[in-house]
């Protein structure tokens, strides 16, 4: 009548949907541990044998999450704020209490072989490679079981193994590499059949320097190339700094804040960070009547005021004081969220 | 399509087959060792059961227990190894049960895989790698004690069913340690029950003795129990102990077990995950 047919109103709705539906959406997902209460003692420890009594410990509350392709995002927070329980709810290793989640337009815990063989978990304190064999015959079982192309599991090896430089390890049992070494090849194991979704726990956890840096220089390379959704989460702000465009701070089970790095300092620190050096011959003594003295360690001088008094405050210093140089900054981004975390506790 | 996915299946099980069996294989000191050990408990047996006839029977060689002559009971003790040799399956249910507790269950759950499948073909590859050590010592143990098998040969219908029985013995084996270890989803710790597992086993299985020499009703308790399948059985029907017109009935009730424990282990499994948390991080 208008020109249109059923089959295309459908195909239109159809691509309209595929635009509109982010990667991983999840909505009002909770999930809540029952836990057995321990009490202290030999006879709490007897009665426990027939009366037990649990507590519910909500892991996740409420959580609504849009993550569209392509992004690479961190999630934040102090230990046990509910990042891994997130992780493991979207890879489907656990059932949520209440709550939805799709990834890729599959439901996690329904495990269905389409979605696992889509997107890939790596937990930094889990091993998932055969302990005692060389890393290549995990690799050759993960050709099988993703039923990975033989060309193109050549291919990917040869790429990943020349990338995070372990070819000469390929042949080594499992059980004699380092850990930095074992993590890169549980990372190449997680990325032979090229998962759409990445999900990182800890991944660089208890690594070198060095061996940190070169698992965040390959995660940034292979992410630009491919473009893989990753999810990430880390302790270590030099990760997620070098690597998210986006942050997710998660405290007690639920979002506290969705946004860049820097949106962090600016939502939850009011102040900055004054740093003067006095001219010679000048002392600090006095300072304290202005702002809040952080650090003297003459001639420099730092002081942390409210954001909306630092115009005031310079002028009233410069007016008391001979100065050579002035810098405003913000607070450090640990201490912010450090602050962030302590608030929650 | 349907061909293509079903060798894509083959090749994927023959690599999880060929990956186990090569890992078994990573330690020989050890695998050589505890092959060899097992023969040891052969001469004590020996000695244990001419002793036992001897008192019996104050040495005539017409003693019997049970309808059993000392020679019967030799043999059957060698034919109840070789059938244990099937059915046990050291290692597994608590295998599994650290993997829960650990978390390390995590991985079947994450790849699209089949946890049950793979553990199958793993223990598959550790008894074929055991076989390939063990066959020589048994031939030569067998070769040997030749004297005590009286009266030669079986039918084959007879070896058909032994063989049979002994094929079922392992699956079941399989199964039962698999249940036990999947208990670990609501336990997290299974060496007591696994303990009292193995002590049924032990008595019940015809392990330490022929299960005909139970007097009654401990007789028709265990005949009606899924133990006996594991050394009993077996060696019984080599022994032409298993009256021929309830042969291939038993065979069946056998694989009627085994059906029912593939059973119980799937619903161990499903209900398993739903309770699952992912301890251990």
């Amino acid at each position: 009548m208008y020109g249109l047919s059923l089959e295309a109103v459908r195909e239109l709705i159809g691509h309209y949907n595929s635009i509109a539906m982010a990667i991983i959406e999840i909505e009002k997902l909770s999930k809540s541990y029952r836990v057995y209460q321990k009490q202290e003692g030999l006879l709490a420890a007897v009665r426990g044998l027939w009366h037990r009594e649990y507590r519910d410990v909500e892991a996740v509350r409420t959580v609504d999450l849009k993550v569209e392709q392509g992004e690479f995002v961190a999630f934040l927070g102090p230990n046990g704020a509910g990042k891994t329980t997130t992780l493991k709810l979207l890879s489907g290793v656990i059932y949520p209490t209440s709550g939805t989640a799709r990834v890729m337009g599959h439901v996690p815990w329904l495990r269905d072989n389409d979605y696992r063989r889509r997107f890939a978990l790596v937990m930094g304190q889990k091993n998932q490679l055969w302990w005692d064999l060389p890393a290549q015959e995990s690799f050759r079982l993960h050709e099988r079981i993703y039923q990975i192309d033989k060309k193109e599991f050549t291919r990917s090896l040869n790429e990943l193994s020349d990338l995070l430089q372990v070819q000469k390890l390929l042949g080594r049992p499992v059980r004699e590499l380092s850990l930095g070494e074992r993590m890169k090849m549980e990372l190449i194991a997680a990325l032979l059949h090229s998962p759409e979704v990445l999900f990182l726990d800890e991944p660089t956890i208890g690594l070198d320097v060095v061996a940190q840096h070169n698992i965040q220089q390959f995660l940034r390379y292979y992410q630009q190339q491919r473009k893989t959704t990753i999810l990430l989460t880390s302790h270590y702000m030099k990760d997620i700094a070098a690597l998210c465009q986006r942050v997710v701070v998660i405290t007690d089970g639920a979002i506290k804040f969705d946004g860049s790095l820097s949106g962090i300092i600016d939502s939850f620190s009011g102040s900055k960070i004054l740093k003067l050096q006095l001219s010679d011959g000048q002392s600090a003594e006095g300072l304290e009547r202005f702002a809040e003295v952080t650090s003297v360690v003459l001639p420099k001088v730092a002081l942390r005021c409210a954001r909306a008094e630092v115009p005031k405050m310079l002028a009233a210093i410069l007016q008391h004081y001979q100065v050579d140089d002035v810098a405003v900054e913000d607070p450090p981004l640990e201490d912010v969220i450090a602050d962030l975390y302590q608030k929650s506790n | 399509m349907f061909a293509l996915s079903l060798t894509n299946r083959v090749a994927c099980w023959w690599m999880i087959f060929r990956i186990a069996l090569e890992e078994r294989l990573a330690y020989r000191g050890d695998f050589a060792l505890g092959t060899l050990m097992r023969f040891l408990p052969i001469i004590t047996q020996v000695f244990l059961w001419t002793a036992v006839f001897e008192a019996v029977g104050s040495g005539s060689s017409t003693a019997r227990l049970a309808g059993y002559s000392l020679d019967d009971m030799i043999a059957y003790y060698l034919l109840s190894m070789l059938a244990r040799a099937f059915s046990s399956m050291p290692g597994l249910a608590s295998t599994i049960a650290k993997q829960i507790r650990e978390g390390e269950v995590k991985k079947y759950i994450v790849q699209p895989i089949d946890l049950i499948g793979f553990m199958l073909l793993g223990r598959a590859a550790h008894k074929i790698a055991y076989y390939t050590v063990a066959t020589l010592p048994f031939a030569l143990v067998f070769y040997l004690c030749r004297g005590y098998f009286a009266s030669g040969w079986p039918s084959s219908e007879i070896l058909i069913a032994f063989v049979l029985s002994c094929v079922l013995g392992f699956l079941l084996g399989f199964f039962m340690d698999l249940c036990i270890g999947l208990v670990g989803f609501w336990f997290l710790e299974v060496s007591s029950l696994l303990f009292i597992y193995m002590l049924l086993n032990f008595f019940l299985s015809g392990h330490m003795f022929p299960l005909d020499l139970l007097s009654e009703p401990w007789k028709t308790i265990v005949d009606w129990l899924p133990f006996k399948y594991m050394a009993y059985f077996p060696a019984a029907i080599f022994l032409g102990k298993i009256p021929a017109e309830q042969l291939w009935w038993q065979v069946g009730t056998e694989a009627l077990w085994l059906l029912g424990l593939i059973g119980l282990s799937r619903v161990l499994y499903s209900r398993g995950l739903k309770r699952y948390s992912g301890y251990g991080g």
